[in-house]
């Protein structure tokens, strides 16, 4: 669906590979600064020159954001076929595996944060761009599913820039509906769906749940929004505003709730997830405790 | 009639139909044998070019000049209809058509995408490519139609959301996301049917139906082929060979478990009988509501989230890839 100018990455000196090395200097494609890797890597993918935001791989954005030791995968088996026959997708998708190690772009589970049971869910910008298919689809929905039958509140990270996997056609574009559906169930039953957006989402993740969150939180200077911004361009036939579908320019007309720096997403999670779910389980408990029923374990 | 490419062999012959009978007519005369012979070379030359249309065929076809629109078939088959007007929030976006009817008798809400006729007519309504407000309009009608109980039809041709500034400024993503989770919620029946060109999410953002049809030269597609091509091939004019590759015509669609029923089209198209397809049509919407009218508020949002829920293909490895457990 929709495509965007792929971020530029910190480019290793002297080494090919993609994930940086240990000790290795990059120079940082924002403000052409040269810092090494455990730099990058501790200032949790930032530039710790200019605070240029660059994708946090998705094992390192998993142990930050939950619990030690508290992460539990579900579904890591799900994988995709190739439908439609398309062209390349084989091989693509092969690719994508032996570069992750994984089988489809998005990571589920559960796990806690400070404490607070949640199901998680992250889209591996490195799968495929992050792109939504049958697996990422189906994986999301379950989640949300989850979230309602176990009840517990539901986080996902989007960085979802390649939107609606093109290789899966039109069965990406229904995992759209499906997904937002799902979302629409959760918030039927009153469990909440927090909603974190990293750069870059767009297309048909940005236009289903990652837009769906009861609560939407952007990373500073994430690409968000429906169309592609050359797209874009193409369309009106001429150069989009500096800022344009930057989280910054979302808060500002109202999209998101708030742009959160990567350290703190963590912290901000927690008293969200307090007010909008465990405050009201705490009462609850409380108040079986003095009707004398039992405690449902189930949220423990 | 505009002819498309592979359509042009007949518009020799049909223009020569055309003036013969003109002049019958004006001379008062018999030339039935003249005409006759060259009907039937129309005819067989209409069945060979349309026996065998290529899905780059189809994808033309669905975005053919002369192809029948929403109001089209709301002007033949919907009776007392009421146009509403505007989101209640910005503007009323003419890419969007919301109004009441009824059909065979039953009052429905009808949405559809509206194209225009002629270049004034399309830059009023932005070429079926509607803005937030434009999903926003859609919404309001069909939250009305929830709450007075009106099924609601919709019916899909547009090339896509509008990519533009002031469609992100107000929030395309959000206006589009918002409406695939209502729809899924409404109470009331829902028969969505694609007309022409079912262009991503600015289609989808009207297509969560408890049904999806799908008139035989009509695509519905994750992107327009143009685009693939230009993001996957990296060249726009290979939009031909990847439009079979994209499996976007319907009996593909059916296979894919993406729509439910393909409603036929007259033989050279739906532009060449828009009365005949339009009963066509109308046929479909009748038999399903009929159905779908019998049950219950419950049951249609069940079948409606299953319906969805369903589709999509993966197979489970039996390796799990690298445990994630732990951190
Ligand atoms: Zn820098």
């Amino acid at each position: 669906m929709a495509w965007f100018r792929k971020k530029k990455k910190f480019t290793p000196i002297g080494a090919q590979k993609t994930d940086l090395p240990e000790g290795v200097w990059a120079k940082c494609p924002s403000c052409a600064e040269y810092v090494t890797n455990d730099d990058i890597r501790r200032n949790l993918h930032r530039c710790p020159k200019c605070d240029h935001y660059s994708v946090f791989p998705i094992e390192e954005r998993i142990q930050h954001t939950l619990d030690d030791g508290s992460f539990e995968e579900f579904d890591s088996n799900l994988a995709s076929k190739n439908p439609l026959d398309f062209d390349g997708y084989d091989k693509k998708l092969q690719s994508a595996k032996q570069k992750t190690g994984r089988h489809e772009a998005c990571v589920a589970g559960r796990g806690t944060i400070h404490g607070y049971p949640v199901i998680f869910a992250a889209l591996d910008f490195s799968f495929m761009g992050g792109s939504m298919g049958s697996v990422v689809g189906e994986k999301i929905t379950r989640c949300a599913e989850r979230a309602v039958n176990d009840e517990l509140p539901l986080v996902v990270i989007s960085t979802g820039g390649g939107g609606a996997r093109m290789h899966e056609g039109t069965l990406s574009l229904m995992q759209m509906a499906k997904t937002s559906a799902a979302i629409g169930r959760m918030k039927q039953h009153g469990v909440p769906f927090i909603s974190v957006i990293a750069h870059p989402t767009m297309g048909g993740v940005a236009a289903s749940f990652a837009a769906l969150g009861d609560v939407i939180i952007a990373e500073p200077g994430a690409l968000i929004g429906f169309a592609g911004p050359r797209v874009i361009e193409q369309t009106i036939g001429q150069q989009l505003p500096k800022g344009f579908q930057r989280a910054e320019f979302l808060l500002d007309h109202g999209m998101i709730d708030m742009i959160i720096e990567r350290p703190q997403v963590r912290e901000t999670l927690k008293p969200l997830i307090h007010h909008m779910w465990y405050a009201r389980i705490a009462a609850r408990n409380e108040q079986r405790d003095q009707t004398g029923l039992s405690i449902a374990g189930r949220t423990a | 009639m505009r002819y498309l490419e592979f359509e042009k062999p007949l518009r020799e012959i049909e223009s020569k139909i055309e003036q013969l009978e003109v002049y019958a007519s004006s001379r008062d005369i018999d030339l039935s044998h003249e005409i006759q012979p060259l009907k039937d070379r129309l005819h067989s030359m209409v069945d060979e070019i349309f026996s065998q249309l290529t899905p780059w065929q189809r994808v033309q076809l669905a975005r053919h000049p002369d192809r029948p629109y929403t109001m089209d078939y709301i002007r033949n088959f919907v009776e007392e209809f009421v146009e509403l007007h505007g989101d209640r929030m910005f503007r009323d976006d003419l890419a969007i058509i919301t109004g009441m009817g009824s059909i065979a008798g039953r009052s429905v809400a009808i949405v559809g995408h509206q194209k225009g006729r002629d270049t004034d007519e399309n830059i009023r309504r932005n070429f079926g490519m509607p803005h937030p407000e434009g999903f926003r309009k859609a919404r309001r009608m069909m939250e009305m139609a929830d709450r007075h109980r009106l099924p609601i039809v919709c019916f899909i041709d547009s090339p896509g959301a509008f990519p533009g500034l002031g469609a992100e400024e107000r929030g395309q993503h959000v206006a589009i996301a918002e409406n695939l989770e209502i729809m899924s919620k409404l109470r009331v029946p829902i028969v969505c049917v694609v007309l022409g060109e079912g262009g991503s999410g600015g289609a989808l953002a009207i297509g969560v139906g408890n049904r999806v049809l799908m008139l035989e030269n009509a695509y519905y597609a994750v992107c327009t082929p143009e685009a693939c091509a230009a993001i996957i091939l990296k060249d726009r004019t290979k939009a031909a060979t990847v439009a079979g590759t994209m499996r976007i015509v319907p009996n593909d669609l059916l296979n894919l478990g993406v729509i439910d029923e393909v409603i036929p089209e007259p033989i050279g198209g739906a532009h060449r009988n828009p009365g005949e397809t339009a009963q066509n049509v109308k046929a479909g919407i009748v038999r399903h509501l009929d159905h779908l009218c019998a049950l219950g508020e419950d049951e249609l949002i069940e079948q409606r989230y299953k319906r969805f829920r369903d589709i999509g293909v993966f197979y489970e490895a039996e390796t799990t890839g690298p445990a994630l457990a732990g951190i």
